[in-house]
C-alpha cells in the first residue's frame, strides 16, 4: 500500500481532506509557497487577467444563455428580452459583450510580454505552444459568439468567414456546407454556433490548466529571461504577487467598468442593432477589432486560397517561434536591434488592424501589403538571422545580483536579503 | 477606433438607403446638444415625454417600436395611471376569441406598442413583427424601419437622425429626384422616401412648448433615444459607483502592495 498523504493543516476537516485527496497541499504549493522571480514588472499581471476574464466570460455567458434563444426568427429579440426585460440583464450582457474585447486585449499584452522578454524560448517552447492554442481557441469562440445576436454583422460575418474554407480545392465547398448545416447561413448555423460557443470556453479551461501546468514545472521567465540561479531570486507567490496581481486586476476593473457603463457599444458595430437580413449585405463587413489584423492579412493577398493560408499562417507561424528566434539571449533587455524591431513589428500589427477596418481600396491595399509582407518578414527572415549576427549586452549573473554594465535600470548596489516567509 | 467608425458611416448609411442608391457620402451631421450625452448624461423628462406625444401623434402612423412596452414609459417619467390611461386608449391584437376569429381590445401596460401593420398570425411568443409586405405595399415600396434602436443602429445616431427629420429641402436644379422620393440633405443619397414628417405646429404640447420642426425632431430624439437605451441613466448611475470603488480599490491594494514588498529588494 502506497504511504499515505501527510498533510501539514492543523484544521482537522482540512487535514482529513487533504490527507486524502491533497488539493490544499497543490494550492499551497503552486499558489502559496510557489518559488516566484521577484523581479516581474506589471507585464507580468497579465495572464491572471486573462484567466479572470475567462472566468467571467464563463460566468456571464452561463446566465445570459438561461434567457438567450439560439434560433434565426428568436434570436435578436430575445437579445433585446435580455437587454429591456431581464433583471440586470443589460449590465450582463454588457459585461460579456466587452468582456470579449477585455480578453483579448489582455491575451495580447500577454502575448506580447512573451515576444518582447522571449518567454517563448527553451524550456519554455511547449507553455508557448498551449498559449497559441488558447489564442486560437478563443478566436474561434469570440467569432462564433458574435454571431448569436444575429444582427447584420452577425449574419454576414459569419458568411465572410465560413466562405473563407470554400478557398480550399475540392474538400472547400463541402466544409462550407458542413459548418452551415445547409447552403446558407441560416438557422442550423446558428444552432451548432451556440452549442460550440458554449462547448469551447472549457475546452479553453482545460488547454488554460495545461498552460498553467507547464509553467508551473517550468517555472516563470523574468524581465531578464534569465535563469532563477538561487533561492534568493525568488520570493513566495503569495503574498508576494497576490497583491501585486490585485493591484492590477483593480485597474482590470477600472476600464472594463469605463466601456461596460459609459461606452458599451464603443467597440461594437452599428450594424448590428439591425436583425440580419439574409437579402441586404452591408457594404463593408467589417470583424471586431482583435480580428482585424488577420483580416487585412487576408484581403492583402490577391488570390483567395493564399490569402486564406496567410492568414491562418499567421497565427500558426506561432507554434514555430521558438525555432525561428536563433538568440539564446530570451529578454529584449540584452539585445540592442530586437528590442527596437520588436516595436516594429507591433507597428505593423496596428496598421494592419487600422487596414482591416478600411475598405481594401487605394492606400490601405498598399498599407496592408507592406504590412503582411513585415509581419512575416520579422519571422521569417529577420528573426533567424539576427540570431546569429546580433551581439547581445553581458548578462548578469543573477536576478538578486543585476550588476553589469547596461543591465537595465536595477540599482547597481542591491544586495540580496534572504526573504523572510510571510 | 475613430477611423473604424467613419468607415463604418458608410455601411450604416447604406444600409438605410435601400433600396440601393448610389453610395454618395452624405454631409456629417451637425452635432446637437443632448441631454443623455456623456458620462454625466441623464435624460431629459420632459423633452422625452414630448417626444413620447410626437411618436404617437405622427410617427406611429408608420413606424413601429417594437421592442417596447407601454409599462416601460415608466422610464420618461409617467405614473402608472398615465401609463394604463395610454394603453387603454390603443386597441391591439388580442388574439382569438372563442370562435377562433382575431379579437381587439384596449392594451393594458404589459402589452407591447401597438405595431402599425402587425403580422396576421405572429409566430413569436414576445414580439409582434411588422408584416413587411402590407408595410411597403401601402408606403409605396419603401419600408418604414422600426424605430426602436435606430438611434444606436446609425453612426452619429441621435445627430443623424436629428438632421434627417430637419433636413428636407427642395432638391437642387441639377438635382434629378426620382418619382415619389423626397430631397434631404442628411439622406444618404439624397432622396427619402419619407415625405417630410414634421411641421411647425403639428402638435400641441400640454406644457406650452413651441412645437417648432427644430423642437419636435430633438424631442423624439430624446425619446428614441431613451427607446434604444432605456438602462442608460441607471448604468451611468451604477457606473460612477464602480468606477470610484475600483479607484479606491487601486489606491489601496497598491498601498497595501507597497508595503508588502518593502522588505525585497
Amino acid at each position: 500500500m502506497a504511504e499515505a498523504h501527510k498533510s501539514e493543516f492543523s484544521n482537522p476537516l482540512v487535514n482529513w481532506i487533504d490527507t486524502r485527496l491533497p488539493i490544499f497541499t497543490m494550492m499551497q504549493k503552486e499558489y502559496g509557497t510557489f518559488p516566484t522571480p521577484k523581479n516581474f514588472n506589471y507585464f507580468w499581471n497579465f495572464g491572471a487577467l486573462a484567466t479572470v476574464s475567462l472566468v467571467i466570460m464563463i460566468v456571464t455567458g452561463i446566465f445570459l444563455a438561461m434567457n438567450y434563444q439560439p434560433n434565426a426568427q428568436l434570436a435578436f429579440d430575445s437579445v433585446q428580452h435580455i437587454m429591456r426585460d431581464v433583471n440586470y440583464g443589460w449590465l450582463i450582457r454588457y459585461i460579456h459583450q466587452n468582456g470579449a474585447s477585455m480578453f483579448f486585449i489582455t491575451v495580447y499584452i500577454h502575448i506580447f510580454r512573451g515576444m518582447y522578454y522571449g518567454s517563448y524560448k527553451s524550456p519554455r517552447e511547449l507553455l508557448w505552444m498551449l498559449g497559441v492554442v488558447i489564442l486560437l481557441l478563443m478566436m474561434a469562440t469570440a467569432f462564433m459568439g458574435y454571431v448569436l445576436p444575429w444582427g447584420q454583422m452577425s449574419y454576414w460575418g459569419a458568411t465572410v468567414i465560413t466562405n473563407l474554407f470554400s478557398a480550399f480545392p475540392i474538400v472547400g465547398k463541402p466544409i462550407v456546407t458542413f459548418l452551415w448545416g445547409g447552403y446558407s447561413v441560416s438557422n442550423p448555423t446558428l444552432n451548432r454556433f451556440f452549442s460550440l460557443h458554449y462547448l469551447l470556453p472549457f475546452v479553453l479551461v482545460g488547454v488554460v490548466f495545461l498552460h498553467v501546468a507547464a509553467l508551473h514545472v517550468v517555472g516563470s521567465n523574468n524581465p531578464l529571461g534569465i535563469d532563477v540561479k538561487s533561492p534568493q531570486d525568488t520570493v513566495p507567490f503569495h503574498p508576494y504577487y497576490t497583491v501585486k496581481d490585485s493591484v492590477g486586476l483593480c485597474v482590470f476593473f477600472l476600464v472594463y467598468a469605463i466601456l461596460v457603463f459609459f461606452a458599451p457599444n464603443f467597440l461594437g458595430d452599428v450594424n448590428n442593432f439591425i436583425p440580419a437580413n439574409p437579402l441586404q449585405t452591408p457594404a463593408d463587413i467589417v470583424p471586431e477589432w482583435y480580428l482585424l489584423p488577420y483580416y487585412a492579412i487576408l484581403r492583402s493577398v490577391p488570390n483567395k486560397l493564399l490569402g486564406v493560408c496567410m492568414m491562418f499562417g499567421s497565427i500558426l507561424i506561432l507554434f514555430v517561434l521558438p525555432w525561428l528566434d536563433t538568440s539564446k539571449v530570451r529578454s529584449a533587455r540584452f539585445r540592442p536591434i530586437y528590442r527596437q524591431i520588436i516595436w516594429v513589428w507591433l507597428a505593423a500589427v496596428i496598421v494592419l488592424g487600422v487596414c482591416g477596418a478600411h475598405k481594401p481600396e487605394g492606400i490601405w491595399v498598399v498599407l496592408a501589403r507592406i504590412g503582411t509582407l513585415y509581419y512575416f518578414l520579422h519571422f521569417l527572415v529577420i528573426l533567424p538571422i539576427l540570431g546569429k549576427l546580433e551581439r547581445p549586452l553581458p548578462l548578469p549573473e543573477s536576478i538578486s545580483r543585476p550588476v553589469i554594465v547596461g543591465g537595465g535600470p536595477m540599482p547597481s548596489g542591491a544586495t540580496a536579503k534572504p526573504m523572510e516567509k510571510a | 477606433m475613430g477611423i473604424m467608425r467613419s468607415s463604418l458611416v458608410a455601411i450604416a448609411l447604406t444600409a438605410l438607403a435601400a433600396p440601393a442608391l448610389a453610395q454618395e457620402e452624405a454631409p456629417t451631421p451637425p452635432s446637437q446638444h443632448w441631454s443623455f450625452q456623456g458620462p454625466f448624461g441623464s435624460l431629459d423628462l420632459a423633452s422625452a415625454q414630448r417626444g413620447f406625444q410626437v411618436y404617437s401623434e405622427v410617427c406611429s402612423v408608420c413606424h413601429s417600436l417594437e421592442y417596447l412596452h407601454y409599462r416601460d414609459l415608466r422610464g420618461i417619467g409617467l405614473s402608472a395611471d398615465q401609463i394604463k390611461a395610454i394603453a387603454a386608449s390603443v386597441t391591439v391584437p388580442q388574439g382569438l376569441d372563442d370562435n377562433g376569429d382575431p379579437k381587439e381590445g384596449p392594451a393594458t401596460p404589459a402589452d407591447q406598442f401597438k405595431v402599425p401593420y402587425p403580422l396576421p398570425n405572429p409566430l413569436q411568443i414576445g414580439v409582434t413583427h411588422t408584416n413587411e409586405k402590407a408595410d411597403r405595399a401601402a408606403h409605396n415600396g419603401a419600408l418604414p424601419p422600426d424605430l426602436t434602436l435606430i438611434v444606436n443602429a446609425r453612426e452619429n445616431g441621435p445627430n443623424y437622425v436629428y438632421a434627417v427629420l430637419t433636413g428636407y429641402a427642395d432638391a437642387p436644379a441639377s438635382f434629378k429626384l426620382m418619382e415619389g422620393m423626397n430631397y434631404n440633405k442628411f439622406f444618404p443619397g439624397h432622396q427619402i422616401a419619407m415625405p417630410q414628417p414634421l411641421h411647425d405646429d403639428q402638435v400641441t404640447y400640454a406644457d406650452g412648448t413651441k412645437a417648432t420642426v427644430e423642437q419636435m425632431s430633438h424631442d423624439v430624439v430624446t425619446f428614441l433615444a431613451w427607446a434604444a437605451n432605456p438602462e442608460m441613466v441607471q448604468r451611468k448611475q451604477m457606473g460612477w459607483r464602480w468606477v470610484l470603488f475600483f479607484l479606491v480599490m487601486a489606491g489601496l491594494t497598491y498601498a497595501v502592495k507597497r508595503k508588502v514588498w518593502a522588505d525585497v529588494h
